[in-house]
């Protein structure tokens, strides 16, 4: 039972310590204390999952802690809960997690804030193992606005930039609304059902406790959160902004972890969307018109974190895609699956853009397979896997997606496909364009290429093995496998959605063959034009109708200001103008002014004639004197 | 044999009274610091003298205790105004609290 609580403790442990010490500490105690407390995190959460993995604990463990709020006749509880659904995030957070801090010794080293750096990223653990282990929703929501919090810390790490302390607070800010919706949700389900007990919820959902209409708005709400945090339509543009942050953070924050929360929430919530089934075509309609669009605008970014970033945002889409299919399963799987390729993805990119000291433009790499082989194979096999091609992890994962979204509704599994396509495009046009053909850059960066180090390697190695063998965890039963991953979370998500893949196993064989044949036409389209045609991304400024429209990702952020943002500034500084200046500043400055003014006269009184106010002394002495008596 | 059967309590009042006025009349009407300082520790005495007649009179030694205390009170407090007034000799070679003028707005 302690366990868990030194579980959630170490990562804290580890922020204290760098957090208030952090200065005195040297770059390699810091580094690896902050690395070492994830390890442990990762060590018992390994025992847990090992735990569950044998049957040796098969009911979840549901510890009700302490009281943190208590009114009326509605109680809620500190509380942790430990099961097969949480097990697997743990995995997720922390051994990725791990991973990541160890890359981010080798990669932040020359950073002078280097302690405050691991600080926040231990924090950010810590706050994503509470959204993950809460047993009500008020603790997941806790840990929900902490990663938001550390998630503005590390966007806008590098804060003396303007633009990146920018996009910080756009972080912060847009998720702020979906916390709203979060919030809402919470007081229909304390409203209408009581309690924000995951447990308890599940028991009210399956006896039938609750009306569907309660269902459908707490599910709705909780999808604005989920939306906002999982970068979705039309919530998604903090995202690709979010990339200022150094690459640890993409990779570990807006990649593996922190933005599968929303995907978390619904899992750990499908009881309500299962009774809300209104809801469920409203989250996959969100997640497939996601996929493709952030798909088709990655075809043209040049940066090459920003087409990770829109990647991101649109393998996202898949995932929201699964679950409102209720494919609960499927979303999880491809949520770790993801979380292995495209964590290695950004890890590589990192490596890249440490060589060449900070360049993230794809238009000045190019043939970098030859200084850093290393790099370019673990990119390339993590590409291969998010492009679906058998038999790397992200084939079995998107496929099973596919598959229900097929059963489901064959226009939902068409969009799918197509973004799946770009996908397979986008990606092997990043891979072509920097590790292919020559290199573009100044003749200084070339002189200074080189391999990473190993403490960047290494972690990229492991990745990659992870994105090569991630699939075993869900073989379906076409291939012979036994679709382990479904088996195991069963106990979690066994209500309506088990009647997946009802589909005959020759529509499957089919369906399967034309999304790797569609990978294979994706990647052979990049190959053609960019390897042998030797075409090149037009410079800023040139493109012309349709690219333009896309490369300028369809103008939604100049949209999102003009309908929300200029108006709110204009509606402030007119408030400020008005309210502030006039009513406000004005009331206490008029009081202000009255004061002085009137304290100018008075203080003539003050003449410092000692006689005088001998005089005046003696006369207040005998008023006082006189009205006592005449009281009398 | 009781004095209070010679002299009468009125007595005592009346003095106290006049002493106390001599005290409030001098504090008003003179201009000498030192003078004005004799002239409240005339109306400190006028206050204690009436104490201890009233301390007689009700044979209740209690105002007689007090007197005491007011005294070695007043002493203190004495010579704290005199170390001023040296100070202020000092600064301004005048005792004349007209000449005191600068502790104000």
């Amino acid at each position: 039972m302690q366990l868990v609580y030194l579980l959630i403790l170490l990562p804290l442990i580890g922020f204290l310590v760098n957090g208030l010490f952090g200065s005195k500490l040297s770059k390699t105690v810091s580094g690896w204390l902050g690395s070492l407390v994830v390890l442990g995190s990762f060590a018992i959460s390994t025992k847990y999952f090992l735990d569950f993995y044998t049957g040796s604990l098969a009911a979840p463990i549901d510890i009700k802690a302490f009281e943190i709020l208590y009114f009326q006749n509605i109680s809620i509880h500190f509380g942790i809960l430990v099961d097969q659904l949480s097990v697997l995030w743990l995995m997720i957070v922390t051994g990725i997690g791990f991973l990541i801090h160890v890359y981010s010794i080798g990669y932040m080293h020359d950073d002078e804030n280097f302690s405050r750096f691991f600080a926040y990223l231990n924090l950010f653990i810590f706050f994503m193992l509470l959204l993950v282990l809460g047993n009500n929703l008020l603790v997941t929501y806790a840990g929900w606005e902490g990663v938001s919090l550390c998630s503005y810390f590390l966007v806008g790490f590098w804060y003396k930039n303007e633009s990146y302390s920018n996009a910080g607070k756009k972080a912060f800010i847009v998720n702020r609304v979906g916390d709203l919706g979060f919030l809402l949700a919470m007081f229909v389900l304390l409203y209408y059902v009581g309690s924000l007990n995951f447990s308890d919820l599940k028991a009210e959902a399956l006896g039938g406790n609750i009306p569907s209409n309660v269902a459908l708005a707490a599910a709705l709400f909780l999808f604005v959160g989920a939306a906002a945090k999982s970068a979705q339509i039309p919530l998604y543009t903090w995202l690709p902004d979010a990339m200022a942050g150094p690459t640890p953070v993409s990779a570990l924050i807006h990649a593996a972890t922190m933005v599968t929360a929303g995907i978390y929430l619904v899992v750990r919530t499908n009881f309500l969307y299962d009774l809300a089934p209104e809801a469920m075509q409203v989250v996959a309609v969100v997640g497939a018109a996601t996929a493709l669009f952030a798909a088709t605008i990655g075809i043209f970014q040049n940066d090459i974190k920003k087409v990770l970033a829109y990647s991101t945002v649109s393998q996202l889409g898949l995932m929201f895609l699964a679950v409102g299919v209720g494919a609960y399963t499927a979303a999880v799987f491809h949520v770790i699956t993801h979380a292995f390729f495209k964590a290695c993805l950004f890890l590589g990119s990192g490596s890249v853009i440490h060589a060449l000291h900070g360049e993230q433009d794809i238009r000045n790499m190019g043939g970098l397979k030859k200084w850093m082989p290393i790099t370019f194979v673990t990119f390339l096999i993590s590409s291969l896997a998010i492009s679906g091609i058998p038999p790397f992890s992200g084939f079995f994962s998107k496929d099973e997606i596919l598959a229900a979204a097929y059963e489901h509704n064959i226009g939902l599994w068409l969009v799918a496909s197509l973004a799946s396509l770009f996908t397979a495009f986008y990606m092997f046009r990043l891979v072509f364009l920097t590790f292919n053909t020559n290199f573009r850059g100044t003749e200084e960066q070339q002189k200074h290429l080189h391999e990473s180090p190993s403490l960047i390697t290494i972690p990229l190695i492991i990745l990659a093995a992870l994105a090569v063998v991630g699939g075993a965890m869900g073989i379906p039963e076409v291939f012979g496998g036994t679709h382990w991953m479904k088996n195991f979370l069963a106990p979690v998500v066994a209500s309506g959605s088990g009647a997946a893949h009802a589909i005959s196993h020759s529509t499957e064989l089919m369906l399967i063959s034309i999304a790797s044949i569609a990978a294979v036409v994706g990647i052979a389209f990049a190959y053609f034009r960019f390897v042998k045609g030797g075409a090149l991304p037009l410079k800023d400024g040139e493109e012309k109708g349709l690219q333009k429209v896309i490369y300028n990702k369809f103008y939604v952020d100049e949209i999102y200001n003009a309908i929300i943002v200029k108006p709110l500034m204009t509606l402030s500084s007119l408030a400020y103008e008005i309210f502030d200046v006039l009513v406000v500043d004005g009331v206490v400055n008029t009081l202000a002014s009255i004061t002085y003014w009137k304290g100018k006269q008075i203080r003539l009184l003050q003449s410092g004639n000692i006689g005088f106010y001998l005089i005046m002394m003696v006369l207040g002495a005998c008023a006082i004197l006189g009205i006592t008596i005449w009281q009398l | 044999m009781n004095i209070f059967q010679e002299i009468p309590l009125h007595n005592y009042l009346f003095l106290s009274a006049i002493l106390f006025c001599i005290g409030v009349f001098g504090v008003l009407l003179r201009r000498n610091a030192i003078i004005i300082f004799m002239s409240i520790e005339l109306m400190f005495n006028a206050v204690n003298l009436l104490l201890v007649a009233f301390s007689t009179y009700y044979s209740d030694s209690g105002g007689q205790v007090f007197v005491f205390f007011i005294m070695a009170v007043a002493a203190a407090e004495v010579s704290v105004g005199l170390a001023i007034l040296v100070t202020i000799y000092r600064n301004l070679h005048s005792v004349d609290i007209d000449e005191l003028k600068s502790l104000k707005w």
